[in-house]
């Protein structure tokens, strides 16, 4: 399984916190998964995912660019942070 | 994430008292000379009126962020302890946010890592601001001028 977690406005956007998807050995990477999210929830998850300042992380590490990702990964997608 | 010795990470929806938080520094007794704060509060302004302030953060990636932010700062300057404290939940105009305390031998490694946590802190560290306003609520965008500060250290520390 890849637990998939989101935050603050993509959260509110998306309408969703929090979604599991079944472990895909044939889409093993994190630009595949955000397809498959896509792919799964329509146009608006796909303008809410591709917007230009999407932050990405992968075992609540901030991954720049693709990686791959390995089953029981924990990915989040959350806007720039804005605490202090 | 271990912390370097006399190092703490704190996230809580309770406030806190900042002479308690000063003091615990200090008990360390590691031959501190100096002692640097910062305390950040709700903001509201006539031009800009906040009813309430809801603070959302990554749980786990909050303290983890966070303790790697102190570890960078004490292997930069020689802190001899450091406290961070950040609130979340909702909060109201003039409550607390969040606390840095760096306790050092000298001012400027004090100073200096207190500004470096905070300017960290507010770029990298997973928290977003809601504000509540006479307009209904809307999330708080990033600023470029946060950015800016942080990246500066990262120049700094090539030249």
């Amino acid at each position: 399984m890849l637990r998939v977690l989101f935050f603050a406005r993509v959260r509110e956007a998306l309408g969703c916190a929090e979604i599991e998807l079944p472990w895909d050995e044939a889409a093993a990477d994190l630009d595949s998964l955000q397809e498959r999210l896509c792919a799964r929830g329509g146009q608006d998850w796909r303008a809410v995912l591709g917007e230009d300042n999407m932050i990405r992380a992968v075992n609540q590490v901030v991954v720049a660019g693709n990686c791959a990702l390995r089953d029981g990964d924990e990915v989040a997608f959350f806007p720039p942070v804005t605490g202090g | 994430m271990a912390l370097p010795r006399g190092c703490k990470v704190r996230v809580q929806v309770e406030d806190f008292d900042v002479a308690a938080l000063q003091e615990a520094l200090l008990g360390e007794g590691a031959g501190e000379g100096a002692v640097a704060t910062f305390t950040g509060y709700v903001r509201s302004a006539a031009d800009h009126p906040v009813q309430a302030l809801e603070l959302e953060h990554y749980p786990g990636m909050t303290e983890d962020s966070i303790a790697a932010i102190v570890t960078q700062a004490a292997a930069r300057w020689p802190v001899l302890a450091a406290t961070v404290v950040h609130r979340v939940g909702r909060l109201a105009p003039g409550e607390r946010i969040v606390w840095v305390g760096v306790a050092a031998a000298h001012r400027e490694a004090a100073f200096s890592a207190c500004e470096f946590v905070m300017d960290y802190l507010k770029t990298r560290a997973p928290f977003w601001k809601k504000e509540y306003g006479p307009a209904g609520a809307t999330w708080v965008d990033a600023r470029g001028s946060d950015v800016e500060r942080a990246v500066r250290w990262d120049r700094d520390a090539v030249k």
